[in-house]
Formats: C-alpha cells, sequence, structure tokens
C-alpha cells in the first residue's frame, strides 16, 4: 500500500516537473531572456527525452538492451513527414496536421516494431542487442534507398533506383529522394507539440508499468522462468512493451523531423541508438526522471562546451567517462549514501539499499 | 542512487552553464585583434559560418574554415573595412548545424557563410531564410540549398550544372564511348551529379555501361565496382565523388591491372595534396574544377603560398571558395556602404541588391555573377594530371 | 575466374575482420564486456605504424612491432583507468564508459593528427602474384592477411589450451570467483587478456590500412562494428568463432555487393546475421547454454 502510494507521489512529482520545465520556459520565451542557441534545442531536446523514455521502457523495465531504437525514430521521421507533406492541403491547421503525422508515425514505427520485435524477443542479452543493431542499420539502408513522390493520382513507391522511376504525373513532387532524403520540409513542430507529447509519453509509460501488463513485463525481467512458471505469456509481453517503446521513438522522430528543413536516413544510426541509450543508463535504467534529466543536460551540454572549440567533443567524452566512474563508485556511493541518511529518516536506507544493488 | 544521479548531472548542467557563460564573453577578447594584430577600435562585421570540424567530413569543414581565415586577415590588414569571422562546429549534421547556427545568431552573426556540406546547408539556410541573414556558402552544392530562398548565394556551382558539364564535355571530347560510373549512393553530392549526369549523357547518346555504388559504411572494397565496369568493357570511369575514395579507386584498379581513363569533378581536387599519396596513381585523370592550386596566376599563387606558410598544407577547393566568399561580401560590404553597425537584415537586402548585380573576380573564377536563385555562373576549367600536377586540358 | 577473384577478396577482408573480432571475443569472454573502444585502439596502431615508417623511416617490420607496444600500452592503461573500477557495476555502465573511450580516441586523434586523411603505404609492398596467365592475381597483402590470420588463430588456440596464462584466461571467462579461489590473479589476467586484444589491433590496424590505404580518425569505427557483428555470429567467447565468424562475414559482404546490390550490401550482410542468430541463438559456435532453474 505504501509502495503504490510512492510511485504515484514520484510519478507525479514527475508530471509536475516537466510542467514547472515548461512554464518556465515559456515565461522566459515570452520575456525573451532566453539564448537562441537553447531556444533552437527546445524541440530537439522534446524528441530525445520521448525516446529515452521510450527506451528506458525497453531497457530498464523490459530489462532488453536495444542498440535499435534510432531505426523506429527512423520509420516514424519519414512516415511523418510523408503524412505531414501529403496532407498538406487536407489538413491546413499546422498543429492538427503535426498530431495527424504523429500518429501515422506511431503506426507505422509500431508496425516496424511488431516486424523486429517477433525475431528479436526470441533472442537474450548481448545477442539481442547485437540483432536490434542489425535491424537499426537494416532500417537505415531500406529508407536510404526508398523513393516515395506524390501527385494526383495518391502516393507512388519505388526501392533502389532514383526519383525518376516513379513515374509522377505533371506537378507532382518527390518526397523522400532516397539518400537525399526529404528537403523543404515545412516546419511545424513547436515546443508545446514537444511538451505535450513528452507528457502523453510519461502518461503511456506510466500507466503501463502501473497496470497488471506492467507488472507482468517486470516480472519477466526479473525472473522469466519464474514468470512463465505462473502463466505469463513471455513473447506477448515483452513485445507490448517493445512495440509501445516503438510506437513513442515514432512519435518523437515525427516530431525531430519536422523542427528541421531536411532530414536523411543517415541521421538515424547508430550512434544515435547509442547516444539515447547513454541518456538511459546516465539517467537511471527505469527511472523516467532520471531519463528526462539526462536527455536534456546531454544534449545542452556539447552546445555549452562550444567555448572550448576544438577541445568541444574530446571534454564531452571525458565528461562523460567520469560521470559513469564516478556514479558506479563504491567510495562516492557510500559518500552520498551516508549524507542521505542523515538527511532522510534511517529507516528508509534499509530499503533504498535493498533496491540500489540489484542491479 | 537516483538522489546521487540528479545531483551529478546538476554539478555537470552547472559546468556547463559556467562553460556557456565563457562563450559569451571571451569572443570580443580574443578573436577580433589577437590574430591580426588590426586596429580593434572600428568595430567589425561579424561573419560566421558551420562546417563539419570533427568527424569524418572534417576535413572540408577545416578547410573552408582556413580559407575563410586567411581572407579576414587579409582583408582587415588593409584596415578598411573590418571582419570577425566565427566558425562552429556541425559535424556534417543537420541537427548541430541548427545549433551551430543558433550559436553564431547568439554571437551577434551579421553575415552568414551558410554551412560548408549540402545537408547541413540546407536546414541552415532556411533558417538565414526565416530570420533575414544574408548568406553565401562556399561549398554546399545542391540545388535544395537555394531553392525558393531570395538571400541564399553559392560559390560552387551547383550540382546539376557539374553532372551536364562533364557529361557535355565527355562527348564533345570524344573521350569515352563506353563510360561506368562509380558514385556515392548516400551522399547527396555525389547523387545529384550523378543523376544529372545520366539525364544528360542519355540525352546526348553518351553510353553509360555500367553504373555502381558504394556507401559510407563501403567505402573501402572498390573491386566489385571496377570488376565490372571492366567487363562491361568501359574506357573511362566517371567519379562523381571526393578524392578520399576516388584515391582508393585508382588504387584498385592499378592493382587490378585495369586502366581506363578517370573524370572527376571538383571534389576530386585535394587528391595531388593527399599526405603520402602516390601521385603517380592519378597520372591522366581528368577532372572539371574551377579552382587549381598549381596555377601560375598571382592571385592563386599568393593565396597558396599564404595557405601553406599558415596551414601546413596545400588549399583545396573546399578554402578556395571560402577565400571567394569572404571577398566577395567584402566587395558587396564596400559598394553598398555596409557598415557594421547596421542590422543583419538591413544588410541582408543590400547584399542580395548587390550580388545579384555586380561581377566577382577570385580564385575560382573571373567574371562570376549570381542570378537571383543564388546560383553562381563560372567556368569550369577541365584540367588533367601530369607528372604530379594539374594541367589545364584545352 | 571473376567469382574466384571475388571469394579471395571476401577472404581476405574476413582475415582482416576475424582478426579484430577476437580482440571483441577474447575481451566479452573473460570480463563479459563489448569493448566499443576496440575499433578506434585499430586506428591508433595505424597512426603509430603510418608515422613510424614515415616520420621516423623505421622499417615496417619495426613500425608494425612499435604499434603493438604502443596499443598493448594502451589497451592497459585504457582497462585500469575506465574499465578496472567498474568491474562489479552493471554492465550497461562499463558499455557506456566503453564508449566514451572510443569517443575520446578518436577526438584525440583528430586533434593529434588532424583529420586529413592520410596514405598508408603498404607495409609488405606493392605488388601481387599471378595465375591462370595473369587472369588471377592476388596482391601481397591478401596473402600476409589471410596468412596473419591463420597463424595468429592457431597461436591463441595453443596459447589458451597448453600455457598457465591462458589457462588462467579460461578459469576466469568459467567463473571468477573460483578462478581467484583457485589462486588465480583475476586483474592480472584480465589485464592481460585486453593486452592481447590490443595488440591484435594493432596488427589489424596496420593490415586494414595496408589494403585500403586510407588513414583517419574515424577509420576503425566501421570495421570495428562489423568485426563485433562478426564476433557475434560466429558466437561471441569463442576463438574459432571469431575467425569463422569474421571470414563468412568477409565473404558474404563481397559477394552480396557482387551479386545482389551494392546499396543494400550491409543490410543483406546484417540480415544474414539475424536469420543465423534465430536459428543459433548463441552464434555459429557459440555455447549453447542451457538456462539453470
Amino acid at each position: 500500500m505504501n509502495r503504490i502510494s510512492k510511485t504515484t507521489r514520484s510519478n507525479s512529482l514527475t508530471y509536475a516537473g516537466v510542467i514547472a520545465a515548461f512554464i518556465i520556459l515559456q515565461i522566459m520565451t515570452g520575456t525573451g531572456s532566453i539564448s537562441s542557441s537553447l531556444k533552437g534545442q527546445l524541440v530537439p531536446i522534446c524528441a530525445y527525452v520521448v525516446m529515452a523514455i521510450s527506451l528506458n521502457l525497453t531497457v530498464g523495465i523490459s530489462g532488453e538492451l536495444s542498440l535499435g531504437h534510432a531505426g523506429f525514430m527512423s520509420v516514424g521521421a519519414f512516415s511523418g513527414v510523408v503524412a505531414a507533406m501529403s496532407l498538406q492541403q487536407a489538413i491546413p491547421l499546422a498543429p492538427l496536421r503535426l498530431a495527424v503525422s504523429m500518429v501515422v508515425a506511431g503506426i507505422f514505427a509500431g508496425f516496424a516494431g511488431v516486424l523486429v520485435g517477433i525475431p528479436v524477443l526470441r533472442l537474450k542479452g548481448d545477442y539481442l542487442a547485437i540483432v536490434t543493431l542489425a535491424f537499426g542499420e537494416i532500417i537505415k539502408s531500406i529508407v536510404n534507398n526508398l523513393y516515395v513522390g506524390v501527385d494526383g493520382g495518391g502516393l507512388h513507391f519505388a526501392m533502389l533506383k532514383n526519383a525518376n522511376s516513379l513515374g509522377l504525373e505533371e506537378g507532382g513532387k518527390v518526397i523522400i529522394n532516397g539518400p537525399m532524403g526529404i528537403s523543404g520540409i515545412t516546419k511545424i513542430s513547436t515546443f508545446t507539440a514537444g511538451f505535450v507529447l513528452i507528457l502523453f509519453t510519461l502518461f503511456i509509460v506510466f500507466n503501463l508499468v502501473k497496470s497488471r501488463t506492467g507488472r507482468a513485463i517486470m516480472a519477466i525481467r526479473d525472473n522469466r522462468i519464474a514468470a512463465e512458471s505462473v502463466g505469463i505469456g513471455v513473447t506477448k509481453y515483452k513485445l507490448i512493451a517493445f512495440v509501445t517503446s516503438a510506437v513513442l521513438a515514432g512519435m518523437a522522430g515525427a516530431l525531430f523531423a519536422m523542427n528541421y528543413s531536411t532530414i536523411v536516413a543517415s541521421k538515424f544510426d547508430f550512434n544515435t541508438s547509442i547516444l539515447i541509450l547513454v541518456f538511459v543508463v546516465l539517467g537511471g535504467l527505469g527511472n523516467m526522471w532520471g531519463s528526462i534529466i539526462a536527455a536534456t543536460v546531454l544534449t545542452i551540454l556539447p552546445e555549452a562546451l562550444r567555448s572550448f572549440s576544438d577541445y568541444r567533443m574530446l571534454v564531452y567524452s571525458i565528461v562523460l567517462i567520469i560521470v559513469m566512474l564516478a556514479t558506479n563508485n563504491p567510495l562516492i556511493k557510500n559518500f552520498l549514501g551516508d549524507i542521505r541518511n542523515r538527511l532522510f529518516k534511517p529507516k528508509r536506507n534499509k530499503k533504498l539499499e535493498g533496491g540500489g544493488t540489484n542491479e | 542512487m537516483k538522489k546521487f544521479l540528479s545531483i551529478a548531472l546538476a554539478l555537470v548542467l552547472i559546468v556547463g552553464c559556467f562553460a556557456a557563460c565563457g562563450t559569451k564573453t571571451e569572443p570580443a577578447a580574443t578573436d577580433t585583434g589577437a590574430d591580426t594584430g588590426a586596429a580593434t577600435t572600428t568595430a567589425a562585421i561579424k561573419i560566421g559560418g558551420t562546417g563539419p570540424l570533427t568527424g569524418g567530413a572534417a576535413i572540408y569543414g577545416n578547410a573552408a574554415k582556413n580559407g575563410a581565415e586567411l581572407a579576414v586577415e587579409e582583408i582587415n590588414a588593409l584596415g578598411g573595412l573590418q571582419f570577425e569571422l566565427k566558425y562552429e562546429d556541425d559535424a556534417h549534421d543537420a541537427e548541430k548545424a541548427v545549433n551551430a547556427y543558433n550559436a553564431l545568431k547568439d554571437w551577434g552573426m551579421q553575415v552568414s557563410l551558410g554551412s560548408v556540406t549540402s545537408k547541413p546547408c540546407e536546414a541552415t539556410s532556411a533558417e538565414t531564410f526565416a530570420d533575414r541573414i544574408f548568406a553565401i556558402t562556399p561549398s554546399a552544392s545542391s540545388t535544395s540549398v537555394t531553392d525558393g530562398k531570395d538571400n541564399m548565394f553559392q560559390m560552387c556551382f551547383a550540382d546539376p550544372n557539374q553532372g551536364s558539364a562533364s557529361a557535355q564535355y565527355i562527348f564533345d571530347k570524344k573521350m569515352g564511348t563506353k563510360v561506368a560510373v562509380i558514385y556515392k549512393n548516400d551522399d547527396v553530392y555525389s547523387m545529384g551529379i550523378y543523376n544529372t549526369f545520366e539525364a544528360k549523357a542519355t540525352e546526348l547518346g553518351l553510353e553509360i555501361v555500367s553504373a555502381t555504388t558504394f556507401t559510407e559504411d563501403s567505402q573501402n572494397d572498390f573491386s566489385v565496382q571496377l570488376t565490372e565496369a571492366k567487363n562491361a568493357g568501359a574506357d573511362l570511369i566517371f567519379l562523381p565523388i571526393y578524392y578520399t575514395p576516388a584515391s582508393l579507386i585508382l588504387k584498385q584498379a592499378k592493382d587490378m591491372g585495369y586502366a581506363p581513363k578517370f573524370f572527376g569533378v571538383d571534389g576530386m581536387d585535394g587528391i595531388l595534396s593527399l599526405e603520402n599519396f602516390d601521385t603517380s596513381l592519378a597520372e591522366g585523370v581528368m577532372l572539371l574544377t574551377p579552382f587549381n592550386a598549381d596555377s601560375t596566376d598571382a592571385k592563386t599563387a599568393s593565396f597558396v603560398s599564404k595557405f601553406q606558410e599558415k596551414y601546413g598544407e596545400i588549399p583545396n577547393q573546399f578554402a578556395a571558395d571560402a577565400y571567394d566568399c569572404v571577398y566577395a561580401i567584402y566587395q558587396a560590404c564596400n559598394n553598398a556602404g555596409v557598415t557594421a553597425d547596421m542590422s543583419a537584415s538591413d544588410i541582408c537586402a543590400k547584399m542580395i541588391e548587390q550580388f545579384t548585380t555586380m561581377s566577382f573576380d577570385g580564385l575560382t573564377g573571373t567574371g562570376m555573377t549570381w542570378d537571383a536563385t543564388g546560383a553562381v555562373s563560372k567556368t569550369p576549367k577541365g584540367m588533367v594530371i601530369k607528372d604530379g600536377a594539374y594541367v589545364g586540358l584545352d | 575466374m571473376t567469382f574466384l577473384t571475388y571469394l579471395i577478396k571476401g577472404i581476405s577482408l574476413g582475415s582482416i575482420y576475424a582478426i579484430i573480432a577476437l580482440g571483441y571475443t577474447m575481451v566479452y569472454g573473460i570480463a563479459k564486456m563489448l569493448n566499443f573502444a576496440h575499433g578506434d585502439v585499430i586506428m591508433v596502431g595505424a597512426y603509430i605504424c603510418f608515422y613510424a615508417m614515415m616520420s621516423f623511416g623505421l622499417p615496417p617490420v619495426v613500425a608494425v612491432i612499435l604499434a603493438m607496444i604502443v596499443c598493448t600500452v594502451l589497451g592497459v592503461v585504457i582497462e585500469r583507468l575506465a574499465y578496472k573500477p567498474l568491474r562489479a557495476a552493471p554492465s550497461l555502465a562499463v558499455l557506456i564508459t566503453a564508449i566514451g573511450v572510443s569517443y575520446f580516441l578518436q577526438n584525440a586523434a583528430q586533434l593529434l593528427w588532424t583529420t586529413n586523411p592520410k596514405v598508408f603505404t603498404s607495409v609488405v609492398g606493392d605488388g601481387s602474384v599471378k595465375f591462370f596467365g595473369g587472369q588471377l592475381s592476388i596482391s601481397y597483402v591478401t596473402i600476409v592477411t589471410i596468412a596473419a590470420c591463420l597463424i595468429i588463430m592457431v597461436a591463441l588456440v595453443w596459447f589458451t589450451s597448453k600455457t598457465k596464462m591462458g589457462k588462467a584466461m579460461r578459469a576466469c571467462s568459467e567463473d571468477k570467483g573460483a578462478a581467484q579461489l583457485m589462486g588465480i590473479n583475476v586483474n592480472t589476467t584480465i589485464s592481460v587478456t585486453f593486452a592481447i586484444g590490443a595488440a591484435l589491433a594493432a596488427i589489424a590496424g596496420v593490415l586494414l590500412c595496408s589494403a585500403y590505404p586510407t588513414l583517419m580518425p574515424t577509420t576503425g569505427s566501421m570495421p570495428g562494428i562489423k568485426a563485433f557483428t562478426a564476433a557475434v555470429f560466429g558466437g561471441i567467447g569463442s576463438i574459432p568463432g571469431a575467425l569463422v565468424g569474421g571470414i563468412l562475414l568477409g565473404i558474404i559482404e563481397i559477394f552480396a555487393n557482387a551479386y545482389i546490390s551494392t546499396e543494400l550490401s550491409n543490410a543483406i550482410v546484417f540480415a544474414v546475421l539475424i536469420i543465423v542468430l534465430i536459428v543459433r541463438p548463441a552464434g555459429l559456435l557459440g555455447k549453447q547454454t542451457n538456462e539453470k532453474v
């Protein structure tokens, strides 16, 4: 009973934190006291936060290491932009068009999630990780060779040739031009949209975790055999977590893509997947609030380090290593544990220790 | 554990903030005076650009940055109009390019050099268009960079021009009857040139017997592509790619004992200055390029020697294009009477007017003009590599 | 004949993957970590060899040995500074640290050696052996690469099965706690494994750049990922598995390029990997473990 109320409280704190951050940033934007640099990063930060939360669902809650999460972002980004561009006339209202294209992006990414999930979830541990990496690369290759155009007769698709093979009518428009990606995207993503998407993502993830399904998913993570023996369908529940995660990643992809005038498939490569994984690990597995902070800080950090000019990425890598070493250093852990003991009731300490070491 | 993480992250954030504060105060002190020694009493026009200064494409970004830096130094030494230059890293990525652009905007950029590579430049050009900041890119050659943006100009040829010019050139000079093309499938530049080359070749009746591709992830082994070209009996291979993979293709062709003619585009320029490259491999390679570091005209010779002195390497066309960009801006500013205290949008209006009417002589061409779309008109020179040096083909 | 040429190309490319994969597989076997910085150690090895030959005019053999020494030291230093403190930490933390080290090496290389590509001079010289009246030519690099791969493989199998240190390695990879109780110094053993992996990376770097002579700070990353794939393909943790996985991957890559599609060759390589893993979830030669209840 006590435990449930605790998670509810931490969840509502997370909502409150996100809403407070949004309000503060909106006021700052309104009064003009925010730099262009930070303002320009608001939407990508939202997209990365959603990516981190959704990956945390796979890695933290479901316990499957995925190295191909950017693939779903890619599917979402491209399907979302295609939807937005072909609905340009049908839905003139930008926020509505964005919402519709995000739904389309989510559906496509979810579909990709099912396709990838069924074979992948039969595997375990690092083998699962490498297969997700492989799928990420395959998605990248396929999108790189995909041509999509729109004309009076609807959408046209082609693979591997070039845009001329689409056979568009007069006045038709090429949307995805293979490796050249999409050009001339109307920028309809806004910070508000990103904020709403974060809330939506949190809502979905928190409710999933709290539900019966969520408990089944975590039971499988903690002890697959025990979970199986009490009649939990392992593949089904793993797939639910994986596909939900893919859907959310797809929506983040659509949000991300429509913040820039151009997007290419090679953006969503292995490095992007790794970047998102770094957010998740640094923020703490299963800890959504941690993912939000880590995604935000690590997106701003390289920009904040611009004054180091040439040494920027070197400093970034050193910070990354030091943070990883520090957060796992027993001395520092104990030291902080002591502080915590003094600050909080000693009664809670035992529970926290138990929770902290089961990783 | 969770608490600790939040604290650690907060610390990182604070460090980051300090670093950010550093950015805002530093440039004024370091960027203006130190390098040139010019008097800092007169305010300078702030020119900013983004380019890949790190990562796989860093060579192009750094070349452009160095070229532009050299031009700014020369101009500031003249004592008239003063420039202040700042390049930010975009790691050849559209998202980071927009971040870099915003950082430059915070710095107070008045004129932009766009981005060095095409995709990032497409992203930043949308921003410069919306913010009414004039931009001229040294090397982003895709047409979607300038599409529908009245304040975006290019110093390099647009990709379609290169493709059709190459096909025309090969056809006119009867260099080959059976052409093979090896291009980079996931590169905007390479694809852009290939598509127009193919269209033009079909139109002219030039036979393309083999068209093979490679990607960023597979740019080591070209044995398959070369074997295919050889089996198809190609006597000329068109390489609309940058010189690094091209150098591998030349070597592997030689190892195979296959010696067709090779024809490149402006991305091929620089192959001779590749460190430790066996220039005999490039013997007889032809290319269309607007810039030639071995040219004997005074302007180029002085640029090359100064560049070598300062950076210890021979400049390539990226450096030359960026150098030209800065001088073109200088000329336009002087013509229009632009001063440092004008707002970016005022400068933008004046620059558009200048660029669409003026004619500019630079390293990469003489009598260059720009049309309203922002595309440059200059004639490419046909070059051939002989005894490790470029020689005019005509 | 074309087929044979492609096959030999594939084996040669695969041999390089195999040597890199060995580094992954040995470290994984003993430390249970994916050492993502391995690909960048390759790049460092190639740079050391390049500068030893070009700037100091050392003969190729000496340059290669020097590169091996530098990489070995580098490998041990990385292990001591970045990985050892995390021995008790969750494996994901180590993974992220390894990625941090990889970023660090790439960016440090960029600052030290600039981003301008260097053309690597082959350590075995240019030239080739001709067969069937010149129809089939095999370059010296190819021959040396394949030979080096086989020699390394035999040496490693001998080392792990016959020497004391090798046995200690196997014991550690089996059960660290029990190995320690038997008087094996686990930390030293892990360090030695890293040292061997890094020395192999230096050799792989030199061979890679001899065959494909472009050297940049990012040179190691793609071959690194491919070799990692190869290690998993063959069954990570298994030394013969790395050989089989590497060579198969090389052949599949070249054949996919030649007979299916150059655009999709990467996708095909990864698709084959997925199929193999679905049929054999622990790789081709990996140990199929039963779940303990």
